[in-house]
C-alpha cells in the first residue's frame, strides 16, 4: 500500500513540475497586469491578422487531410492491391521529421534555388514566403492523424455489414455515407481534432516558409516568437495564454470523443 | 454460424471493396509523393548538389558534430526518464484509484495540445531564471514534448493485462518486486519500446520548445534542428540539407526498427 502511495506521489509531482506548473505560471502571467491589457495585446491588428491566418491554414490543411485520410484508411485496410506496405510504412513519416526539415524541404522545392523554383518565378506563382507555402507545410506536419485513427476503427469493425449492403444492392457510395462513415465517425473527429491542435500549433515547419511578415504571413505561434524576441513578454504570454486555451479546448474536446468512441 | 459464413459464397467482394482499393491507394500515393516525398527527395538531392565530399565536410564540420552528440545524448536521457517515468504514471492511471485521476489522465495529452513554442515560452517562464540557456533547459523542454509517448503507448496494455497471472504469482509467495520483473514487466516491454522509439524520434528532431529556452550556444546547447535552422537562416542551403539528411536518415531508421518490431507481432496499428 505505501509503494502504492509513493509511486502516485512521484507520478503526480513529476507531471506537476514539467507539464502543470508551467502552464499555470504562463497564466498567472499573463494576467498579473490586468484583463484589460491582456484583450488589448490579442486585439491587436497584427494579433487579430495572426489569428484569422492560423485559422484559415488550419482550415485549408484540415479537411483536406480529412478526406484524403479517409481514403487512404480504406485502401489501406480494405484494398488488396500491392504496394499497399511502401504506402503505410511511409505514412508516418511526417511524425518523426523534425519540422525544420520539413520546412527546409518545401524552400528546396518551391524556393529561388529549388526544383521548381524558376518555373515558378516565370509563372509567377509564389508559394514561400506566403499563404500557399504555409498551407503546405501544415498539410505536410498533420497528414498522417485522420490515417492513423481511423484505419485502427475499420479494422475493427470488419466488412461484414459493408458487404451485407452490397449484397442489399447499395452502391459503393450508398455503402459508404450510410454504413462505413457512420462506423468510424468518431475515429474521424478524433484525427480531425488532433490534426486542427497541431494545425494551430505548428511552428518549426511555417517559421522557416513564412517570411515572418506581420499581417501577412504572420502565424500566432510566430507572433508569440517575435513578441518575446523583441522584448514583449506580457505580449507574448497574452498570445500564449491565447493558444493555451485553445489548446485546453482541445483537450476537451479529446475527452468527450474518447467517451463516444468507448461508447459506441 | 462460421460454418454457414464459409459454406456461402463472399458475394460480390470485390465490388464492395476492392475497386475503391486501388483508387483510394492511387490517390493516397500521390497525396503522400506531392505533399511528403517529392520536398524530402529535394532535399536529398541539395545536401549532395556539390558532391559527396562538400556533403561531408558540412556533416562533418565541428559545430555540426558537436550539436549532433548533444542532440543523441540529450535525447537517449530523456529517452530513458521517459520510459521510467512513463511507465510510473501509466501505472498510477491504470491501476490506483484518487480523487482527479480522470483530470489527470485528460492532462497527459497536453503536450500534444499545445504549441511547442509556448511550451518552450513556460517553461522559461518558471524555470527561465534558474536553467535559461543551459543544457538543463534543453532537457527539460524535451522532457516536456515527449511526455505523452510512453504513458499513451503502456496504459492501454496495462488495462487490458490479464490481472490472474500477477494474483497467481503473488498467491505462489512471489514479492510486488519479483510479478512486476518478472510478469507485468515482460508484458509491456513492446510497449514501452515502441513508445520509446517514438519519444526518442520526436526529441532528435524538435524544434519549437527549445529555439527559446536553449539560447543555442555552438558547442553547449544547440542541437542539430536549431543548427539547421541557423544554416538555412544564414543562406548555407546545402549545409542545411545535409544535417536535415542526417537528421531524416534518423527518423527513417526509428520507423523501420518499430515497423519491423510491430510487424512481428500484428500488422499495422492493429
Amino acid at each position: 500500500m505505501a509503494s502504492r502511495l509513493s509511486l502516485r506521489v512521484v507520478a503526480l509531482v513529476y507531471l506537476g513540475a514539467v507539464l502543470v506548473a508551467p502552464v499555470a505560471v504562463v497564466a498567472y502571467k499573463t494576467f498579473e497586469p490586468g484583463l484589460g491589457s491582456v484583450w488589448d495585446s490579442v486585439t491587436t491588428p497584427a494579433a487579430i491578422s495572426a489569428f484569422w491566418l492560423t485559422l484559415e491554414v488550419a482550415a485549408i490543411a484540415v479537411p483536406l487531410n480529412a478526406a484524403v485520410g479517409v481514403m487512404t484508411a480504406l485502401a489501406l485496410v480494405r484494398g488488396k492491391v500491392p504496394g499497399r506496405r511502401f504506402v503505410e510504412a511511409l505514412i508516418d513519416l511526417p511524425f518523426a521529421i523534425s519540422p525544420v526539415v520539413v520546412g527546409l524541404a518545401l524552400v528546396l522545392l518551391y524556393g529561388r534555388e529549388g526544383w521548381f523554383g524558376d518555373d515558378l518565378a516565370k509563372a509567377g506563382v509564389t508559394i514561400l514566403f506566403s499563404f500557399p507555402g504555409l498551407a503546405l507545410a501544415t498539410i505536410f506536419v498533420t497528414l498522417p492523424f485522420v490515417v492513423r485513427e481511423v484505419a485502427p476503427v475499420l479494422r475493427e469493425v470488419g466488412e461484414d455489414q459493408e458487404q451485407a449492403a452490397a449484397t442489399l444492392g447499395a452502391s459503393r457510395w450508398q455503402a459508404f455515407w450510410r454504413i462505413t462513415l457512420p462506423a468510424i465517425r468518431w475515429g474521424l473527429v478524433y484525427g480531425v481534432v488532433l490534426s486542427t491542435a497541431r494545425a494551430i500549433g505548428e511552428f518549426g515547419a511555417v517559421s522557416v516558409v513564412s517570411g515572418k511578415v506581420a499581417g501577412e504571413t504572420e502565424t500566432l505561434t510566430l507572433l508569440v516568437e517575435k513578441r518575446f524576441q523583441n522584448f514583449d513578454l506580457s505580449g507574448a504570454y497574452a498570445a500564449s495564454t491565447l493558444l493555451a486555451l485553445i489548446a485546453l479546448v482541445t483537450l476537451g474536446a479529446m475527452v468527450l470523443v474518447n467517451q463516444r468512441k468507448e461508447l459506441s | 454460424m462460421s460454418g454457414l459464413s464459409a459454406s456461402l459464397p463472399r458475394p460480390r467482394r470485390r465490388y464492395a471493396t476492392g475497386g475503391a482499393g486501388a483508387l483510394g491507394l492511387g490517390v493516397a500515393t500521390l497525396w503522400l509523393s506531392l505533399i511528403v516525398l517529392l520536398p524530402l527527395a529535394a532535399v536529398v538531392d541539395h545536401s549532395v548538389q556539390d558532391g559527396l565530399d562538400a556533403f561531408w565536410t558540412s556533416v562533418s564540420s565541428r559545430q555540426a558534430v558537436a550539436a549532433l552528440v548533444f542532440t543523441l545524448l540529450v535525447s537517449l536521457l530523456v529517452t530513458a526518464i521517459n520510459v521510467v517515468m512513463g511507465t510510473v504514471i501509466a501505472w498510477v492511471l491504470a491501476r490506483d484509484q484518487f480523487a482527479g485521476k480522470r483530470a489527470v489522465n485528460a492532462l497527459i495529452d497536453l503536450p500534444f495540445a499545445l504549441p511547442t513554442i509556448v511550451a518552450g515560452l513556460t517553461l522559461l517562464a518558471l524555470y527561465g531564471q534558474a536553467i535559461a540557456f543551459t543544457k538543463w533547459a534543453v532537457l527539460l523542454a524535451l522532457l516536456f514534448v515527449t511526455l505523452p509517448f510512453v504513458v499513451r503507448a503502456v496504459q492501454p496494455v496495462l488495462i487490458e493485462l490479464d490481472r490472474d497471472m500477477e494474483q497467481a504469482a503473488h498467491s505462489l509467495g512471489a514479492s510486488h518486486r519479483t510479478t512486476f520483473l518478472r510478469i507485468v514487466l515482460p508484458n509491456l516491454a513492446p510497449a514501452i519500446v515502441s513508445g520509446a522509439a517514438l519519444a526518442f524520434a520526436r526529441a532528435v528532431g524538435e524544434f519549437g520548445s527549445i529555439v527559446l529556452i536553449s539560447g543555442n550556444k555552438p558547442f553547449d546547447t544547440q542541437v542539430s534542428a536549431v543548427y539547421a535552422y541557423k544554416q538555412l537562416e544564414s543562406d548555407n542551403t546545402t549545409g542545411a540539407a545535409a544535417v536535415s539528411v542526417v537528421l531524416l536518415a534518423l527518423s527513417l531508421l526509428v520507423l523501420v526498427a518499430l515497423r519491423f518490431m510491430e510487424g512481428r507481432r500484428h500488422r499495422w496499428n492493429g
